[in-house]
């Protein structure tokens, strides 16, 4: 092995501008922006509603203006596109399951996936009233 | 002692990440509910509150929170690096101290609904 090995330069800032799976990586790691976001948006939310009624009716009336519904428009889009659907994706790699000598196909747990989130989202909505 | 710590931080990531991908989405749609001026039912103060004062209530947005908050601070963490910064051990404390405090947060505005 040589003494001086070559270093082939690469950017430690940039450097995922240099390939398109680097960017989807970088793209779906800055959801954890958004995780971060959300959990202390509903921290401020959970303190009102610790407080007093006043309080919780002035932070649902904070929350409202065309503004925060473009957020979160596109921070919906962006989370399910970077985050949920990649997650899912990546189930069957990260915790692949065997029925006796079989292993079950990835579609399967995809699939399973999806389901189920579809029915926890119901879930939620119906406790939140919404259906 | 190392292997067994890093059992526990990719144990809570893995779970907290799982959580996030699967709620986040009702959770953001909830937002922009409320964004829109049409608060659903169950977000009013009387039913919210009502459900938050049930033990599983408290139970469940506690999970919710801690495990988030912690699966945000590890993944940012590695974006830090990622874009170039090379202060692990700073970065690692000052996110996980964020966690923490939301997570303590968390457990004393819950407490603190009766």
């Amino acid at each position: 092995m040589s003494r001086n090995p070559y270093v082939r330069p690469v950017s430690t800032t940039t450097w995922y501008m240099r390939h398109g799976r680097y960017k989807v990586y970088v793209l779906r790691e800055l959801t954890s922006f958004l995780v971060m976001f959300y959990s202390f948006l509903t921290l401020v939310g959970l303190s009102a509603l610790a407080a007093s009624a006043e309080r919780w009716d002035a932070f649902l009336a904070s929350q409202q203006g065309t503004g925060m519904m473009v957020f979160h428009a596109v921070a919906l889009f962006y989370f399910l596109f970077f985050q949920t659907f990649p997650w899912f994706k990546l189930a069957p790699k990260a915790m692949p399951v065997q029925v006796g000598e079989k292993k079950v196909p990835d579609n399967t747990i995809i699939i399973g996936h999806y389901v189920a989130w579809a029915v926890l989202s119901l879930f939620i909505f119906w406790l939140a009233g919404v259906l | 002692m190392a292997i067994a710590k890093k059992a526990v931080v990719w144990g809570l990531f893995a779970a907290g990440g799982t959580l996030t991908s699967f709620i986040y989405p009702a959770l953001i749609a909830l937002f922009l509910l409320i964004a829109t001026g049409n608060v659903p039912a169950g977000l009013q103060f009387e039913q919210f509150h009502t459900f938050a004062v049930s033990w599983l209530g408290k139970a469940c947005l506690f999970i919710v929170l801690f495990l988030s908050l912690w699966h945000a601070a590890h993944r940012l963490r590695v974006v830090a690096h990622d874009f170039g910064i090379r202060k692990d051990k700073l970065v690692a404390n000052t996110l996980y101290t964020v966690a923490a405090i939301g997570t303590v947060l968390a457990a004393f505005y819950l407490f603190s609904i009766s």
